[in-house]
C-alpha cells in the first residue's frame, strides 16, 4: 500500500508490534511517550517506552469507593478502563515553579525557564478527549489564556483508543461524550485480538502511519469493531438525566439532599483531583531557610479544602454541605454559563474513587425527585 | 431577567502574560492610619509600566509580598489625587497583609493588576449618591469619592455614611472636614462612642430610619462587611431604590485576579473578573443563599 492513498479520516489494520515502531518515532520526533500502566495495582497514566509498558490483559472492576484490577490474559493493551489519574496531569501539571524571588540587596525575578515538554498522549478515551476539551475552554479563553496550558496544548500528540468495555461507574452515554470518539485526535485506535484499526485524524498521524507497514482493513474486521462498539454504548448501565441542567440545580440550592449528602461526604478532595476538568489552583510561596530567596509555586486546589474560601474573618463555606453543594452546582450548573458546557464527561471517577462512595448520578436524581415531589 | 453586569474597559497595563509575574513597586511613602491598619504609597519602579498603568475605582491589585505571597487589595484612592502612585490601605489581619506591616520605606511589593470592576460613576451621573461603608470598607470608595467631588456637578445630593466601631477605629478622619466643604453630606456613626464623640452612634444602615431618600433619582454605592451591606440592601430595597442602583464591592478569597483560580466564585460568577462591584440585581438569588 503506498503512502499516497492514506489521507485524514481514512481507516488502517495496523499490525499490534507496528504501534511500538510508531511510539519510537514519536519520541525520535521529540514527544514524550506517555500512557497508562500497570502500578501498585492502579492503571496509572506515566512514561512509557513502548507495548511493553501498556497493561496487557488487564481489566479493572469499579464500583463506588471500589477499584479492583483483573488479569484476563488476553494479547490486549488497551483493555483497561482509566484508573484514578488523568490527562490532566500533563498539562495543567500538579505542581508547577511559576518564578522565583531572590533577594540581593533588592528583590530580582527569574521566570521558571524549564523547557515546555512535549507530550504524545497514548491511549486517550472519548470521555478523556471531551475532558482535554472542556479543560481548552476554560484555559484557554478569550479574556485569559494560560501559558502553562497553553504551550503544553500547542505541541500535544493524541492517540486516542475507542472503549470497548466501559466500567460500572461510566456513563458517558448520558454526558454524550462517548464511548467513540469522533474527532480531535491524530491517530484513533479500535483494538480486536488481533490487529489494531487506526483512524487518521490530523497530518501528524497521517504521516507517522505513512511509515509503518499496515494493510486495508477487511470488511469482517470493520463489522467486528462496528459492532464492540455498539455493543459498548449498550452495556453502559448507569445513567444521568441531563434534562433541565444546569437550572434543576442551581434553582434547588435549599435542597434537603445537600444536608444529607454532607453528612456522608468526608470533604477529602478525592473527586476534584480525580476529575478531568476541575481546574482549580494555588499559589504558594517556598521560602529558603534564610529568607533570601523563595519559589513560588502554582498547585492543585480544591473546593473542598477547608482553606480554599478562606477570607478574613472566616470561611464563607465552613460546612460540607456548601462545599459538596458548591462542587455540584458549579460542575453541572454554573460551569455551563461560564463555559458554555457542563463540567462533567461522565468518566465516573469521582464515583469510584469518593471513599464514601457517593455517586453524582444518585445525587442529580435525588434533587430531582426532591423538585417533583 | 437579565442583568447586565458592570462594564469597566480593561487599563492592564500591570498584566503580563505569565502566570502571576509581578511588576516590582516601592514603596515611597508608609500612613499609619489606626492601630493594624496602614497606608501604602506605591510607585512602580519600571517607568514604562507606571506609565501604562490606568485603573477606575473600585478595582483591586493583587499585592504580592515575596515569601508570603498575594492579597487581594482594592485601590484607596486615584491617580489624581495620588500624583500618579498607588495607594492601598492595608488592615493588616492575614498572613500577606500582616507581612506587608513589616516592610519599610524603600523595600518593593510585586504588583499584578488592576483586575475587577470599579464603582459606575459614569452611569449613576445624574443621581442622588448614598455611599454607605464600614471599617475598613471606605478605602475602596475612596477614589470614587475623589471622583465625586471633582466632578461634583454631575450628581445630585451625595451623602457618606460611614460607620466603624468606635471613634478610635474611623480611617481618614483628617479628610471629613474637606469631604464635607466640598458638598459630601458626611453622617459618620459608631458602634460604641467614647468620653469624647459628639457624633452619632449606630450602625450604618439605621441612617435609612431618619433620612428620606427619592428611590427614583437615588444610587448606593455600598462596601463593608456583609452583615452591614446586606442591610443597607434590605433598607435600600425598602424604600424602593430599584435594585440595580444599588451597588455592592465583594469579597471572596482570590488567587488569580482573572478568573483562573477558581477560589472567588459565587454561583454563576468569578468575584474577581465579574465584580467586585456589582449592581445587587445580579446577586439577588445568590446573596441570600447562606454559605454559598
Amino acid at each position: 500500500m503506498t503512502d499516497k492513498s492514506l489521507t485524514i479520516g481514512s481507516t488502517v489494520a495496523l499490525p499490534k508490534p507496528e504501534l511500538d515502531l510508531l511510539m519510537a518515532d514519536l519520541r525520535k520526533n521529540g514527544f514524550q511517550t506517555v500512557g497508562p500502566h500497570l502500578q501498585d495495582e492502579s492503571i496509572v497514566y506515566t512514561k512509557i517506552d513502548g507495548l511493553k509498558d501498556l497493561p496487557r490483559g488487564i481489566l479493572s472492576e469499579q464500583n463506588p469507593a471500589s477499584y479492583r484490577m483483573i488479569q484476563t490474559g488476553k494479547d490486549r493493551y488497551f483493555d483497561f478502563i482509566p484508573g484514578g489519574q488523568s490527562w490532566k496531569q500533563f498539562l495543567f501539571p500538579p505542581r508547577h515553579t511559576l518564578f522565583t524571588a531572590v533577594k540581593d540587596g533588592k528583590w530580582l525575578l527569574k521566570e521558571n525557564d524549564e523547557p515546555t515538554p512535549r507530550y504524545a498522549l497514548i491511549g486517550v478515551r472519548a470521555c478523556e478527549l471531551a475532558a482535554i476539551h472542556i479543560q481548552d475552554r476554560v484555559f484557554l479563553r478569550e479574556d485569559f489564556s494560560d501559558p502553562i496550558y497553553r504551550l503544553r496544548r500547542e505541541g500535544l500528540f493524541i492517540l486516542a483508543v475507542n472503549c470497548l468495555d466501559p466500567d460500572a461507574t461510566c456513563f458517558c452515554v448520558s454526558m454524550g461524550t462517548g464511548p467513540r470518539l469522533a474527532a480531535g485526535f491524530d491517530l484513533c485506535v479500535t483494538e480486536l485480538d488481533e490487529v489494531f484499526l487506526v483512524e487518521v485524524g490530523s497530518e501528524l498521524g497521517r504521516s507517522l502511519l505513512a511509515d509503518r507497514t499496515y494493510d486495508l482493513p477487511s470488511a469482517f474486521v470493520q463489522n467486528t469493531a462496528n459492532q464492540a462498539l455498539e455493543r459498548a454504548a449498550e452495556s453502559m448501565v448507569r445513567t444521568m438525566d441531563t434534562s433541565d441542567l444546569p437550572g434543576l440545580l442551581t434553582g434547588q440550592l435549599e435542597a434537603e439532599r445537600w444536608t444529607e449528602v454532607g453528612k456522608r461526604c468526608l470533604s477529602c478532595a478525592n473527586c476534584t483531583l480525580v476529575c478531568p476538568t476541575c481546574f482549580c489552583w494555588d499559589a504558594t510561596d517556598q521560602v529558603d531557610i534564610l529568607g533570601k530567596s523563595t519559589r513560588r509555586e502554582r498547585v492543585w486546589d480544591s473546593c473542598f479544602n477547608p482553606h480554599y474560601s478562606y477570607v478574613v474573618g472566616g470561611n464563607t463555606r465552613p460546612n460540607i454541605r456548601s462545599r459538596y453543594r458548591q462542587w455540584l452546582t458549579h460542575k453541572l450548573g454554573a460551569w455551563k454559563g461560564q463555559f458554555d458546557v457542563l463540567g462533567c464527561v461522565g468518566c465516573g471517577r469521582c464515583i469510584t474513587w469518593c471513599p464514601a462512595g457517593i455517586d453524582l448520578t444518585e445525587e442529580v436524581a435525588a434533587i430531582r425527585a426532591e423538585v417533583k415531589a | 431577567m437579565t442583568t447586565t453586569l458592570i462594564n469597566t474597559s480593561a487599563h492592564s497595563a500591570g498584566y503580563t502574560d505569565k502566570l502571576l509575574l509581578p511588576h516590582w513597586a516601592e514603596i515611597v511613602k508608609i500612613i499609619p492610619e489606626i492601630e493594624g491598619v496602614t497606608t501604602f504609597q506605591l510607585k512602580f519602579t519600571d517607568p514604562e509600566v507606571e506609565n501604562r498603568y490606568r485603573f477606575e475605582p473600585g478595582q483591586f491589585n493583587m499585592l504580592y509580598v515575596p515569601g508570603y505571597g498575594e492579597a487581594a487589595i482594592s485601590m484607596s484612592s486615584d491617580l489624581e489625587t495620588a500624583n500618579g502612585l498607588l495607594v492601598h490601605t492595608i488592615r493588616h489581619i492575614g498572613n500577606v497583609t500582616r507581612g506587608t506591616s513589616r516592610l519599610k520605606v524603600g523595600d518593593v511589593v510585586g504588583i499584578r493588576g488592576p483586575f475587577g470592576t470599579s464603582w459606575p460613576l459614569d452611569a449613576i451621573e445624574g443621581l442622588d449618591v448614598v455611599i454607605a461603608c464600614g471599617g475598613i470598607g471606605l478605602p475602596p470608595l475612596r477614589g470614587a469619592i475623589y471622583r465625586i467631588i471633582r466632578n461634583r456637578d454631575k450628581y445630585g445630593k451625595v451623602t457618606l455614611l460611614y460607620g466603624a466601631r468606635t471613634p478610635k477605629d474611623l480611617i481618614y478622619p483628617t479628610e471629613y472636614e474637606t469631604w464635607q466643604k466640598a458638598g459630601i453630606d458626611m453622617q459618620v456613626t459608631v458602634d460604641r462612642g467614647d468620653e469624647t464623640w459628639t457624633g452619632r452612634v449606630g450602625v450604618v444602615p439605621m441612617w435609612f430610619y431618619h433620612f428620606r431618600v427619592d428611590p427614583h433619582k437615588t444610587a448606593v454605592l455600598t462596601c463593608g462587611p456583609e452583615i452591614m451591606m446586606r442591610f443597607v440592601i434590605y433598607e435600600a430595597l425598602a424604600r424602593r431604590i430599584p435594585s440595580d442602583h444599588i451597588y455592592i464591592s465583594l469579597e471572596r478569597n482570590m488567587k488569580c485576579g482573572q478568573g483562573a483560580c477558581g477560589h472567588c466564585q459565587q454561583g454563576p460568577y468569578f468575584i474577581c473578573k465579574d465584580g467586585p462591584v456589582f449592581p445587587f440585581s445580579a446577586l439577588e438569588n445568590i446573596f441570600n443563599v447562606e454559605e454559598y
